[in-house]
């Protein structure tokens, strides 16, 4: 029931590794993407939980970024651009057995399909919702983004961006999130780990990582981000205080921290807080037909 | 059939917060638990100032298919309401009003006016009581035994204590008393059957429908007329095991069906048109990735906001263009709410069977008119068949989820089974999912993608029933309707035989698929055709003759926002056999 798997209780498998988690299918990301660094960390992290790749699907949207289904080795959905939450969400409402991980841009997310992110985290989905935000709209060739910054030259504002970009985790944490958290694809160590601690928090989890698209945005590259991230443990942060994690989370100058931002354990997700998944095991695989008490409660309220 | 021998329609008029639906209520109940059959609508007269409801209840011995065009019986609870429909009453009929505060209108032929002393016979300031008074006259009216309302009353307000069960008890029976002494009653008493009905209205049709088709995942976002499907899941739900969620927007129930149909739920939502719009994209979603999920519109008039009240058969198109891209889809529009019941199972069959989107069309006319229904007519039980779907693990056997198989139809496995991993995508892709949509585009994989996804309907026509022609074949005109035209048009025909003319009636569910070579002969063999919809363009017209290259004689249409009543139709047949119009528009205010 549980998204966390308990090593101990599984039967003696053989050992995954990140190896088993790679598709057959070649990325085709540009050379130097931050999505790969995103790809080993989800590989790494799944491996070190022992799950199954049948165990896990992977939900994305549309963009380079969701793309993201096709090179990982677990059942997987490439929807619609903007609507990989709300699909997750059917899905693993419909089959809460599933470890569901949503895997896309900031375009994706943020924008599109901004309306599922504050409605998701509201819920506390059980759901782990990594977001490639390479400030940038990669896949139709870079324009801005509600993650680019302010002055931002792109395609479709070649005079700079005159708009406020939106704070992922702040907006995470205000609607309800559980697990947010921010990562960097150029630290797959730190990466991997925080989206293990995603996977194994029941809840609705974000990790907002910065995952460099080297084609379209020369703003935020590698050497943007090597100069100035900063892991949030090394200054100290009490990730059950929201108010330190938002303080933490708005500050954006010569120190960008990452992390874990903010935690809340024992937040009942949706599927627990759902009166018909008390009992009876997965909605899918439940034996479809009324029973004879269940047709005589229907009718008797018509008579 | 037998020839009807009670036909009594009783209408209630006044203003939003008068408590129409109390007394509605409370009679629909007394009449089904009689046995007797029942058609309401509720019409929002456009014609009335703000706010009015105007609720029409048709009571049979035998089963009616439309609320009728006649009043019997009017009950008046505002001014407005006697002002705006004494004039249609005939003689024989009855208006009963409250003395105390409505001017009775001038004095008609034959009319008897029943004007109640409200305050004297209540010595209440309850203002809703004036109901109660009026139900008691009106049963009294129709020769019903006191100590049936009694207990229905009882029944009713229960929930409120014994003193306000006590207070309506009284009351009804001033109203009772006072009629019976005062008033002549109704031509014929009111009569029982045997056996009693029950009473539903089309959403909760179309969302027993579902349970019974086993649904387990409902969603949807309010939206009127749809919303009695939503509100009958929300109070079933936890009985029947049907998890309920309304989303924040129609974008995200469509996706989040799609996402629970794909984990192997069956999976439907309901909306109107402006939510079926937003709904769009996932349906083309659901035909790329071949997940079966079941999308229902509750047509209302449009476009935009349009009418959220009223009824139209306006949104066929949008059915049909539903999604940019080519892509299989079944598109069915129900003709009642028992027939909307049985559908929702055969479109989840077909769905599973074929792995595509289904779109239902229901209206406001089917979905909001509540009926009678006998119990015994009502197959809890259908079958049940998931199409080529696989439930349990296996060994890694290479499988491809998109398989160009013979049929078209590729197995598929339901997500977290062991031996079946694979992705699903809205991109094009090949038969293992790998994306061909980018860098490895590749016109063959294409063109052998399209046409397996093609190929796999080529069965589907023969799986759901070819429309027949209702009547004597040689007619003097053929009626031709689709949906919830069904009804009006069948007793259209009724009335059209009473004045000498013959008629028969081809309606037509199915729009994909379209049984073109049946409908083609019955159209060919026809003496005059004139196809009926309750829309300003001639959709469904326009749809048929595109898949059949055939044009008609004449045409019906209304699109005031109120439903065709039979004299509508009577009027439109008569017009056109006798002049040469094209298109026949009638006049709401047209009733007997
Ligand atoms: C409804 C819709 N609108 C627009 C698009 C075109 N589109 C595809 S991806 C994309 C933006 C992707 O940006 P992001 O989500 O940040 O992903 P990235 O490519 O940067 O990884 C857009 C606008 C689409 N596919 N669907
Ligand atoms: S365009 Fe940018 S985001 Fe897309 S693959 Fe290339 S580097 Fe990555
Ligand atoms: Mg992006």
């Amino acid at each position: 029931m549980a998204t966390t798997v308990d090593v101990a209780e599984r039967d003696p498998l053989p050992q995954l590794t990140a190896k088993d988690y790679k598709s057959d299918i070649t990325p085709d990301w540009c050379p130097g993407c931050g999505d790969f660094g995103v790809l080993n960390s989800l590989q790494r992290a799944c491996a070190e939980l022992g799950l199954r790749p049948h165990e896990i699907v992977t939900v994305s949207g549309i963009g380079c970024a969701s793309n993201f289904p096709g090179y990982f080795n677990a059942y997987g959905m490439h929807t619609l651009h903007g609507r990989a939450l709300a699909v997750a969400t059917g899905l693993k409402m419909a089959n809460h057995e599933l470890n569901v991980i949503v895997t896309t841009g900031d375009g994706d997310g943020y924008g599109i399909g901004g309306n599922h992110f504050t409605h998701t985290a509201r819920k506390n989905v059980d759901l782990t919702y990594l977001v490639m935000n390479n400030q940038i709209y990669g896949l139709t060739t870079g324009q801005v983004s509600p993650t680019s910054r302010e002055g931002m030259k792109t395609k479709s504002t070649p005079f700079g961006n005159v708009e406020t970009p939106l704070n992922p985790l702040t907006s995470a944490i205000m609607n309800g999130a559980t697990y947010v958290a921010r990562g960097y694809s150029g630290d797959v160590r730190q990466l991997a780990q925080l989206v293990k601690g995603a996977i194994e928090h029941r809840g609705f989890s974000l990790i907002d990582i910065f995952s460099p698209c080297v084609t379209y945005n020369k703003d935020n590259d590698h050497p943007f981000f090597k100069q100035r991230v900063k892991k949030l443990e090394d200054d100290g942060h009490d990730e059950s205080d929201w108010k330190a994690a938002c303080e933490r989370a708005m500050e954006w100058g010569d120190t960008i921290y990452t992390g874990l931002f903010y935690q809340k354990t024992g937040v009942p997700t949706l599927d627990d807080r759902e009166p018909v998944l008390k009992k009876g095991g997965p909605l899918a695989t439940r034996k479809t037909g009324l029973s004879e008490d269940q047709v005589k409660k229907i009718i008797g309220r018509m008579m | 059939m037998s020839p009807r021998k009670f036909d009594f329609v009783l209408t209630i008029g006044g203003e939003a917060g008068q408590g129409i639906a109390t007394p509605g209520d409370i009679l629909a109940k007394i009449f089904i638990r009689r046995g007797l059959h029942l058609s309401t609508y509720n019409a929002y007269q456009s014609l009335i100032r703000g706010g009015h409801i105007f609720l029409f209840m048709r009571v049979s011995d035998q089963k009616v298919y439309t609320h009728g065009d006649k009043m019997d019986m009017m009950l008046c609870l505002n001014q407005d309401t006697m002002d705006r429909h004494l004039e249609r009453m005939l003689p024989g009929s009855t208006v009963i009003y409250n003395a105390d505060t409505i001017e009775p209108g001038p004095e008609r032929d034959g009319v008897q006016m029943i004007g109640l002393p409200i305050s004297d016979l209540t010595q209440s300031r309850n203002k809703l009581i004036q109901n109660t008074v009026a139900i008691g006259a009106v049963l009294a009216m129709l020769d019903v035994e006191f100590s049936i309302l009694e207990s229905s009353l009882t029944e009713r307000f229960q929930k409120y204590g014994d003193e306000v069960v006590e207070e309506n008890v009284r009351v009804a029976k001033a109203g009772y008393d006072y009629a019976n002494e005062k008033f002549e009653p109704y031509s014929q008493p009111l009569p029982a059957t045997s056996k009693p009905l029950a009473f539903w209205s089309g959403n909760d049709a179309i969302a027993m429908g579902g349970a019974s088709a086993g649904v387990k995942f409902y969603s949807a976002y309010p939206m009127s007329p749809a919303t009695g499907v939503l509100h009958w899941m929300a109070m079933n739900a936890r009985d029947l095991g049907i998890m309920v969620r309304q989303v924040e927007d129609e974008i995200g129930v469509a996706n989040m069906t799609i996402g629970a149909a794909h984990a192997g739920a069956r999976a439907m939502c309901a909306t109107s048109g402006g939510g079926f719009a937003l709904m769009t994209e996932a349906i083309g979603a659901a035909g790329i990735m071949e997940i079966p999920t079941v999308f229902i519109d509750v047509q209302r008039g449009g476009p935009s906001t349009g009418l959220p009240t009223k009824t139209e058969q306006a949104d066929l198109w949008q059915a049909l263009g539903a999604s940019q891209g080519d892509f299989e889809k079944l598109i069915v529009a129900p003709v009642s709410a028992i027939d909307a019941f049985n559908t929702i199972p055969e479109i989840f069959n077909l769905v599973d069977k074929y792995q595509c989107p289904g779109m239902v069309l229901s209206d406001l006319l089917i979905s909001e008119g509540h009926y009678s229904v006998d119990p015994d007519d009502l197959d809890m039980h259908p079958v049940i068949d998931r199409g080529a779907l696989i439930t349990e693990p296996a060994e890694a056997n290479g499988y491809k989820r998109y398989e160009d198989t013979p049929s078209g139809i590729s197995p598929r496995a339901i997500a977290g089974l062991e031996g079946y991993v694979h992705v699903v995508a809205t991109d094009e892709h090949d038969e293992d999912s790998t994306l061909i949509s980018d860098e490895f585009t590749d016109p063959l994989i294409r063109r052998k993608m399209v046409e397996k996804r093609h190929r796999k309907m080529s069965t589907v026509l023969d799986d759901v029933p070819a429309p027949v022609l209702e009547g004597p074949k040689d007619a003097d005109v053929t009626l031709i309707g689709w949906g919830s035209t069904y009804g009006v048009i069948h007793e259209a025909i009724e009335i059209l035989v009473e004045r000498g003319i013959t008629a028969n009636h081809l309606s037509v569910k199915w729009i994909i698929p379209f049984h073109t070579e049946a409908i083609t002969e019955i159209v060919n063999s026809a003496r005059k055709t004139i196809v009926v919809e309750n829309n300003h363009s001639g959709q469904f017209y326009r749809y048929m003759r595109s898949e059949t290259g055939l044009s008609v004689d004449g045409h019906i249409r209304k699109y005031d926002g109120e439903p065709f009543a039979p004299l509508h139709i009577v009027e439109g047949v008569i017009e056109h056999l006798g002049t040469e119009t094209d298109v026949y528009v009638p006049d709401e205010a047209l009733r007997a």
